[in-house]
């Protein structure tokens, strides 16, 4: 087997880390990014995820996979997690996990849902509720003045549901190539044209995007609506090639 | 007999990058395997995921046979790669017969 | 051992009837290995296959033609959740083997989809186990194994294999689907028998 100079060695990527909580941020009133201290991180590609691994005083474990939200920044390591009704481990993470307290950590992980800055090329990212986290890890690694245009349709069940709703705003704002389209399934603000319904495939083509620019898409969310919205992109003329799905499992919107 | 699915694969073969990395030291979900029963190479990131418990099962997008299945106990892991007939996993090119000296991804 | 602080998990609670290490559930969670098998009853059967090669079919209609038991039993997950006084209708084994013969004694469990699971013949007789079609009063749905499941609730409810086609007797042991890659060969809740060695 070749060698390969992984930062840590191979040992490294396999461990659990101790993470520390540096910072919390709310997004919502349903989601969080935490920011996790994780001394000698090795570093990160867009999309990639880690596992968190909780254990309790009488040694019973849960483990989760989360993706990071931002690109490499030394030792900080950016989640965002949504709460899940009744869920194990991300209402445990959204409600109690304070400042100082330690998890676990395993990764990077998945080197496929991958955004490498530097791929030519234009780029969909689809993105159905926290879907958008691992999109976003992408979004805010494309460097200024890229040559690739960027386009991220993002669904969500209201704007209250948004994640990184102003940075995506001032994003979109800065003609730098990156378009954001808003797609609402539950309620829309006053005014939207498009009104109220899942993912169709005129949410894909629009603002002059075509099959013919053929951008690498990049698909994430909860497990059905990933399954619709690649097979919107495949009827729509997207080879299946160029279509990188990552399911986040069961679960609406 | 009718095999219809009436429910999807809940994850797909990125949630084993964890699983796997306790075995490989390199990323097994972007190496391609062939489905040993229809023929299908397939990304090991694609295929269909059924799980996480009692196990992770990843299934050939092609035909729905078990490509792969993980289970870990509190003290190893169990892996079955048998629905595969070959795992090609790409490696930094080098010289033949001389280590490759870089191109390792996080 | 990192612990995090304040993380319990999800409550286990104790409950005499509870086997170690399980909570209790109020809905019933749904697991699965694979796409779930859409059977029609008009092309249903039950096999039961002996060591020496004789086999032994029910159709639907056959099934429906034996006499049922209504059954009110708790069933334990390896997940860890149970699930108490559930509701269940279905033919006992006692009934479905009375005229097998065989000097089996193990049998594999065969699904459609291609699950498999192994028990000692023993623990399908003497009121212990069933081929189940109705839960809670109404018919056994697809995803909880439906039109038929075996039902062994006495074993942890991966042993209880959904969409059960036929019982294999065997003489000597071999592990399922799930045994296969490490879960225990007799999955006694009482006795947490998650994991082969436990
Ligand atoms: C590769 C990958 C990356 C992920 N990245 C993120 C991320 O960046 N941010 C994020 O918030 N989540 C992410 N997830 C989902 C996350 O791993 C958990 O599944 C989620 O937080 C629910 O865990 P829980 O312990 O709270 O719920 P559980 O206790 O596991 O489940 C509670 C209930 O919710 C259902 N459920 C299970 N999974 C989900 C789900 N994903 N969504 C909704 N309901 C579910 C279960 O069926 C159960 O009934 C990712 C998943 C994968 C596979």
């Amino acid at each position: 087997m070749a060698r390969t100079a992984i930062p840590g060695g191979l040992s490294a990527r396999r461990a659990w880390r101790s993470a520390t909580l540096a910072d919390r941020r709310p997004e919502t009133a349903q989601a969080v990014t935490l920011v996790l201290d994780v001394p000698d991180w090795p570093g990160h590609v867009p999309g990639q995820h880690v596992d968190v691994r909780l254990t309790s005083e009488d040694g019973y474990r849960a483990t989760r996979s989360y993706s990071v939200a931002a690109p490499t920044d030394g030792d900080a390591l950016e989640l965002t997690v949504q709460r899940v009704p009744d869920g194990e481990v991300s209402t445990f993470l959204c409600d109690d996990l304070r400042r100082g307290d330690t998890v676990e950590v395993r990764g990077p992980l998945g080197g496929w849902f991958v955004w490498r800055p530097g791929q030519p090329g234009p780029v969909l990212l689809v993105a159905g509720g926290s879907g958008v986290v691992p999109l976003m890890s992408m979004l805010r690694a494309r460097p200024a003045g890229s040559a690739s245009p960027f386009r991220l349709v993002y669904s969500a069940r209201s704007p209250e549901d948004l994640l990184y709703r102003e940075e995506l705003a001032r994003r979109a704002a800065e003609n730098d190539g990156v378009e954001v389209g808003l797609v609402f399934t539950r309620s829309a603000p006053e005014g939207d044209r498009r009104g109220v319904g899942r993912l169709r495939p005129e949410d894909l083509t629009g603002h002059g995007w075509s099959v013919d620019d053929a951008p690498t898409c990049y698909v994430c969310g909860p497990t059905g609506f990933v399954e619709s919205a690649a097979a919107h992109l495949v009827a729509l003329g997207h080879p299946p090639e160029r279509i990188r799905t990552e399911r986040f499992g069961p679960s609406g919107p | 007999m009718n095999n219809e699915s009436a429910a999807d694969a809940a994850f797909d073969g990125n949630v084993m990058a964890g699983p796997l990395s306790e075995v490989f030291a390199v990323d097994i979900t972007t190496a391609q395997g062939r489905c040993r029963g229809c023929g299908t190479t397939s990304v090991i990131a694609t295929l269909r995921v059924y799980g996480p418990d009692p196990g992770l099962v990843g299934r050939c997008p092609g035909c729905d046979d078990v490509l792969v299945r993980i289970v870990r106990t509190p003290d190893a892991v169990w892996l079955d790669l048998a629905g595969l007939t070959s795992l090609r996993v790409a490696v930094p090119a080098g010289v033949a017969g001389v280590p490759a000296s870089s191109g390792g991804d996080a | 051992m990192t612990v995090t602080r304040g993380f319990h998990g999800r409550r286990r609670d104790s409950d005499a009837r509870l086997p170690p290490g399980q909570h209790l559930t109020p809905d019933f969670p749904v697991l699965s290995a694979g796409p779930t098998p859409l059977v029609p009853r008009d092309d249903w059967e039950l096999i039961v296959a002996t060591e020496d090669g004789t086999r032994h079919g029910w159709t639907w209609a056959e099934l429906m033609a034996l006499p049922s038991e209504d059954v009110t039993v708790d069933i334990h997950c390896v997940t860890s959740w149970s699930k108490l006084d559930t509701d269940w209708r279905g033919v006992s084994l006692d009934t479905v083997l009375a005229d097998v013969d065989t000097a089996a004694d193990f049998a594999m469990v065969h699904s459609h989809g291609g699950y498999t699971t192994n028990l000692p013949l023993e623990d399908l007789l003497d009121g212990r186990a069933w081929i189940a079609y109705e839960y809670d009063g109404d018919e056994l749905a697809p995803e909880h194994g439906g039109p038929a499941r075996l039902l062994v609730p006495h074993l942890y409810l991966w042993k209880s294999a959904k969409w059960v086609r036929e019982i294999e007797l065997m003489l000597d042991d071999a592990p399922g689907f799930w045994e296969q890659l490490g879960y225990h060969d007799y999955g006694d809740p009482w006795r947490e028998q998650r994991y082969q060695g436990d």
